[in-house]
């Protein structure tokens, strides 16, 4: 199936049996299949190599997580259901993430109690917990990070958050600790390290100014609520860089193999391309490319050109319809076969040492454990 | 609801469009099902007949550039198009560090200052800690854009926003609600009522692009819910990539098929008439799939608009032919 592609054949077998890789992590642009891929390699590690292995999921598909029987965001490995664990000895879990309990773990551990509830209570927590561009990242990358130091698991597969672009996922760490450690926050927290009254109290003449303007802008209220949150942050961030920078050296060790999921579409393949000038750059570890939803044809002797052709033959007749259809999706299903390759072609031209496979698209959408099976011997 | 300014019939100003009366169409669908092309598309369409129209893009991709083969886009209305008797296709990509600056130099006459802001980091931390300020900065500027008037009449017929995916739309669109958890009083608060105001008013209407397929269907059908439950009016279900309707009868057998062959001169050997056969109904049954997806669609009650797939790519040729399309539903 990768006939057409010039890259090395990417050995997912191979990387799934070997006993020192303990971390896959599927990237990719957002809409290419990386939870369905994610979920098929898991199923595979365990079912065909004997792997104890947990999914760790960020925002699957309802049916899809039903068919691994996650009901709900609960952050607790579940056991699925339905697989073959007597052929190879392996198990299979999976989970969902859930990014606000996740990031109240973090506080707690990090805080006293009451300092856990004050923060807690901080309309400024409660929106950044939830929305704060990044936070997902962050939070999967803690969860991952928490999942590996428990030495529970042989294998873990993390499907990464359906960013805006898959870079986030590299990024999120390094942007919230950069703006918690930021001299914006800095100069916030100033009057609130010394105890003085206003907030701004203690900065210099340029920044009253902005004090000024914030607060006609936003109001006061909000800049008590900020310097609040900020202040409680502070006692924390110590402990915030450390675990994110400790995850972000998992990452580049060789434990860690990072798989680019995408479809052969521009976009995600640009975004894999990136990805991938990252990665490399990161010193992290690049295993291959998947290419999902890929068409292909067995019967390459009856060209595009002639099945049309032949198709407005029989149209001019007026008999055989069904033929003329049946030769119209032969040559259209040629045409997006050829286009897919090109599309390809771009990622494995930029980066012909990238072992890649392919997967052929399914007629209907994956949500089963025997769907997950057969998406899972395509890869391999 | 702001009462529609009677204007002279001149430069620019035609009035709302037959089909598609409202002035600010929110465009949004799951990603990779082409929200951007039936954006672009749209605000192609309704700049046709001397029309003026704004393409907006919020989400720093600079998309509308691609689509239009021209360089990233700045931070400025920037004409992208011709159409038909004079009209014209502006776009905009709104950077939400822009929007702030000019946002508080309108209101502040900041200045040097506002550069200052910059500097320090502030801008960022202001964008980056709540984001719902940022939306109600990016959709504050598309609100500028929609109700701007020059001389008494209305700067653009229509303003189309290419707006987040669905998964993320209706948080994005719901600023007041996302901005007063962290603001009281004071302007931002003004503003993101006056937003909150348009988007709810029949001027506006968010267009819902899909493809059909399992996961953008349910996407469109959970942001529509979603979007109904904030009386965020939904205008129609955009159905991306439609294929031919091949095989209407919804059967084929390999005998028809080697007949067919042999009538039309091609080899008829086994091998080729059971490929074909496989073929074929891999279609019927991705066919079926996509029958029941499109009943689900129609279930909603919603205007329903068909686009092909363009098997070639979408070029500025093809935008004219979709642009053509989604003015004729």
């Amino acid at each position: 199936m990768v006939a057409e592609l010039t890259a090395p054949r990417l050995d997912v077998d191979g990387l799934l049996a070997d006993p020192s890789i303990r971390i896959v992590v599927c990237c990719g642009a957002g809409g290419v299949g990386k939870t369905t891929t994610a979920a098929a390699l898991g199923l595979r590690a365990a079912e065909v190599h004997g792997r104890r292995t947990v999914v760790l999921t960020i925002d699957p598909a309802r049916r899809l997580a039903q068919s691994m029987g996650l009901t709900e965001l609960d952050n607790t490995p579940r056991q699925v259901k339905g697989i073959d664990v007597e052929r190879a000895g392996g198990e299979l879990h999976a989970m969902m993430l859930d990014m606000k309990r996740t990031f109240d773990e973090v506080v707690e551990q990090h805080t006293t109690p009451k300092r856990a509830a004050e923060i807690f209570a901080n309309p400024f927590y409660q929106a950044m917990s939830s929305t704060f561009a990044g936070t997902q990242e962050y939070m999967a990358m803690e969860k991952l990070g928490q999942l590996r130091a428990g030495e529970e698991w042989d294998l873990i597969v993390v499907d990464t958050p359906p960013s805006r672009s898959a870079l986030d996922f590299l990024d999120a760490p390094a942007r919230l600790s950069r703006f918690l450690d930021g001299r914006m926050l800095r100069l916030l927290l100033a009057p609130a390290r010394t105890g003085g009254r206003s907030v701004f109290s203690l900065v210099t003449a340029s920044f009253g100014l902005f004090s000024k303007t914030v607060q006609k802008v936003l109001g006061a209220q909000l800049l008590t609520d900020l310097s609040g949150f900020v202040a409680a942050l502070d006692s924390m961030f110590g402990g915030f860089r450390q675990r994110a920078d400790q995850t972000y050296r998992i990452l580049q060790d060789p434990q860690t193999a990072f798989l680019l999921v995408a479809a052969p579409e521009r976009d995600a393949i640009r975004e894999a391309a990136y990805f991938a000038e990252r990665l490399v750059a990161e010193r992290m570890p690049l295993a291959g490319l998947v290419l999902n939803r890929m068409h292909h044809t067995e019967l390459a002797g009856l060209s595009a050109a002639e099945s049309e052709a032949a198709a407005a033959r029989l149209d001019e007749t007026g008999d055989n319809q069904v033929t003329a259809d049946v030769l119209r999706i032969h040559a259209s299903l040629l045409r997006q076969a050829e286009r897919e390759a090109g599309v390809a072609a771009g990622f494995t031209g930029a980066f012909p040492a990238v072992p890649t496979t392919s997967v052929t698209a399914q007629p209907a959408d994956v949500h089963d454990v025997d769907g997950l099976r057969t998406i899972g011997a395509l890869l391999a | 609801m702001p009462v529609r300014l009677t204007r002279a019939r001149n430069v620019g100003c035609m009035g709302e469009h037959r089909n598609w009366p409202e002035r600010l169409h929110v465009v949004t669908g799951k990603g990779g099902t082409g929200k951007s092309t039936v954006a672009a598309a749209l605000a192609l369409g309704l700049a046709a007949g001397g029309r003026r129209t704004l393409l907006v893009e919020v989400e720093g991709r600079q998309g509308i550039a691609q689509l239009f083969g021209l360089e990233p886009l700045p931070y400025a209305e920037r004409r992208v198009a011709q159409t038909t008797g004079g009209g014209e296709v502006r776009a905009l990509a709104v950077d939400p560090e822009e929007a702030l600056l000019e946002y508080l130099d309108m209101f502040y006459k900041l200045g040097a200052a506002g550069r200052a802001l910059r500097k320090v980091g502030a801008i960022d931390f202001a964008t980056t800690i709540a984001p719902g300020l940022r939306d109600v900065l990016l959709t504050g500027k598309v609100k500028e854009a929609t109700t701007r008037s020059r001389d008494g009449n209305r700067f653009y017929d229509a303003v189309v926003l290419d707006a987040p995916p669905t998964g993320r739309v209706g948080r994005f669109l719901n600023v007041t609600e996302e901005t007063a958890r962290l603001v009281k009083v004071g302007p931002i608060k003004t503003q993101s009522e006056g937003v909150a105001s348009l988007l709810r008013s029949p001027m506006t209407a968010v267009h819902v692009v899909t493809l059909l397929e399992e996961m953008p269907v349910q996407e469109t059908l959970d942001a529509i819910a979603e979007l109904s439950a904030l009386h965020i009016p939904v205008g129609r279900v955009v159905v991306n990539g439609a294929r031919p309707p091949l095989l209407a009868d919804g059967r084929v057998t390999k005998a028809e098929i080697k007949r067919g062959l042999t009538a039309a001169g091609l080899p008829a050997a086994t091998a080729t008439v059971s490929r074909l056969a496989t073929e074929a109904q891999a279609h019927l049954t991705r066919r079926e799939l996509e029958e029941s997806l499109r009943l689900e669609l129609a279930e909603l009650g919603r205007p329903m608009v068909e686009l092909p797939l363009l098997p070639a790519g979408v070029d500025r040729a093809a935008l004219g032919e979709l642009a053509a399309l989604l003015m004729r539903a």
